[in-house]
């Protein structure tokens, strides 16, 4: 029992993580139709950012750490931001009107340049990240086993949800999720309503970015090293949640990033720690099978 | 052209390769009247009004249009600041947002207002006074076309699960809510029994007559279009082949022709022949 509970801890903390990126997925297809993958690379940039960030202030002298904290966290946020809002700017923008596989090589071709900037101008070698938020709170024990909750998974689990929370408002209430919806139904006609469309889609990467620069942010803390290449990785699994909770849905997303870090971290504590990736990717092509249009999704309407 | 909402086109030609879907219109619509552009299947009635919202580029013309901020260029411009600048658009096969809610339709039409008063979100999200406020406005205006549209009761369910005659009526009430100073409307009373014919009928005329805005109509419905406009464009095969008041229009020989075909073509047996200039009297 103690052990499964660990392994519950452990996969809503992955799963969280994962969620974050998936909604950056998620936003932009059912705004543009297009899978960004280069926003795997965007979390690994909020990531270094993070760890550069950290380091920076060290130098500077801000140690105490709830200061030092917001401080990394909106550094992440804004510089990640500006990355996502570059990319489509560059690598999408001007392919818009152009054929259906056009923006997706472009993401290809982005994911692959970001990946080498990275490696080019922070070099190869894996970036470790001191411990900054160190210990936790013991649950319970039974002699052999511990089961404990550390402070960087409180961390990662309290910000998640007060960001999904504020995001869903965000969506559901203002005038810029009022537009980015009805971009999601008719690029045209919401123009024709005023919308700016443009303003829009790059609006909505920002925000996709954003979210993915506090995974990286959570990342850098759980894992405490970074290197150029985490984010193919997290890109490919964020992804798969994506798709695994309904592609253009955002509790969608949501959903089905907890779901993947539930199964790997059960997989992984009773099965084999070698084979989560095989699970993970196993079961979406399982949900796929019988739910092509994942767990929350809506079926697509060809529109005449 | 002096006054808002007046619409002047001149020598307008839309080419795709080798057809001629428009070929050297000139007209001019004004405010505070309806200008129906009629004509066969195919005539380009749509193209013009897809060059005038900016989703093509006329290949020549120019299209200058009163808006709220004065004299602009249409053909130079994206759709959306058209749209802000006061031309609203409804389409021949509807296209509403169908998952957003009745209101939200009204209120996505209003987003430039609210967008500016919430300074771009930011200020909106910390319960500025000012954002409050046009937020209040937004959905009094969006109240009184539902009232008006007899929607009301039905401000929360999805726009996709009304019927047809209400999804028609939903986006009217969606480009009115743009506040424009003409509205564009492209076969509104395709799909409507007569009865609804008629109360969109009225509608127009009220619209014309209270807000004073201009009203550019394509529609098929002779009953409705002779009945309701001020002024008669009419094309065919992309030329403008007659202009004038509906009185004008109906006995002009090109017209007869475009619509019936050629004058001593008597395949026509005489009683069909009678009862369409019936129809056409009556109207």
């Amino acid at each position: 029992m103690l052990y499964f509970l660990q392994q519950l801890i452990n996969g809503l903390t992955l799963g969280a993580m994962y969620g974050l990126i998936a909604i950056g997925y998620s936003m932009v297809y059912g705004i543009i139709g297009m899978i960004n993958f280069a926003h795997g690379d965007i979390y690994m940039i909020g990531a270094f950012v993070t760890v550069i960030a950290f380091t920076t202030l060290g130098i500077v002298g801000i140690t105490w750490m709830p200061l030092a904290l917001m401080v990394v966290l909106l550094c992440a946020m804004l510089f990640t931001a500006a990355y996502g809002w570059t990319v489509e700017r560059i690598a999408y923008r001007p392919l818009r009107g152009s054929f259906r596989l056009a923006p997706l090589i472009s993401a290809i071709g982005m994911s692959i340049f970001l990946q080498n900037y990275v490696q080019v101008a922070q070099g190869a070698n894996v970036k470790p990240l001191a411990p900054i938020i160190t210990g936790g709170i013991q649950l319970g024990s039974d002699g052999s086993f511990s089961v404990g909750i550390s402070y960087v998974q409180i961390m990662v689990i309290v910000l998640t949800t007060v960001l999904m929370a504020a995001f869903s408002f965000l969506i559901a209430k203002t005038p810029l999720g009022r537009a980015q919806r009805a971009c999601e139904q008719d690029l045209k006609m919401a123009g024709l309503c005023g919308v700016n469309v443009d303003r829009t889609i790059s609006t909505t990467f920002v925000l996709g970015a954003a979210l993915a620069a506090v995974a990286g942010l959570m990342a850098s803390l759980y894992y405490g090293v970074v290197d150029f290449f985490i984010g193919f990785l997290a890109g490919v699994k964020a992804f798969t949640a994506a798709v695994l909770g309904g592609i253009g849905s955002i509790p969608g997303a949501m959903l089905g990033g907890l779901l993947l870090g539930l199964i790997e971290s059960f997989w992984s504590g009773y099965f084999s720690i070698e084979y989560k990736d095989v699970a993970a990717f196993g079961i979406l092509v399982v949900v796929l099978i019988f739910l092509p249009t994942g767990l929350l999704g809506k079926p697509e309407i060809e529109k005449v | 052209m002096r006054e808002q909402g007046g619409l002047e086109v001149t020598h307008l030609t839309m080419r795709f390769g080798g057809l001629v879907a428009v070929n050297d219109l000139s007209f001019s619509a004004r405010g505070k009247e309806i200008t129906a552009i009629i004509g066969p299947n195919g005539a380009g009635k749509t193209t013009v009004f897809n060059c005038l919202t900016g989703f093509y580029k006329p290949t020549v013309g120019e299209l200058a249009f009163m808006g709220r901020d004065g004299r602009i260029l249409l053909e130079q411009l994206d759709g959306f600041v058209i749209a802000r600048h006061g031309l609203a658009r409804t389409f021949q096969n509807i296209r509403l947002f169908p998952g957003m809610s009745v209101l939200e339709n009204l209120l996505v039409a209003q987003h430039q207002p609210l967008m500016q008063a919430s300074g771009f979100t930011l200020l909106g999200l910390f319960g500025a006074r000012r954002y409050r406020e046009a937020e209040k406005d937004a959905i009094e205006l969006a109240r009184q076309w539902l009232d008006r549209m007899e929607l009301t009761h039905l401000a929360d369910s999805p726009a996709g699960a009304l019927p047809y005659g209400q999804q028609r009526k939903l986006e009217i009430a969606r480009a009115m809510c743009t506040r424009p100073t003409m509205l564009c409307l492209d076969e509104p009373a395709a799909g409507l029994n007569p009865r609804e014919t008629a109360e969109l009928g009225i509608l127009l005329k009220a619209i014309r007559d209270e807000t004073g805005i201009g009203i550019l109509l394509i529609e098929h419905d002779m009953g409705m279009v002779m009945g309701i406009s001020d002024h008669i464009i009419v094309l065919d095969y992309g030329r403008k082949i007659a202009d004038g008041t509906p009185l004008a229009v109906r006995s002009d020989p090109e017209v007869i022709k475009a619509y019936l075909g050629e004058e001593d073509d008597d395949e026509l047996p005489p009683e069909i022949r009678a009862e369409i200039s019936e129809t056409a009297a009556r109207a």
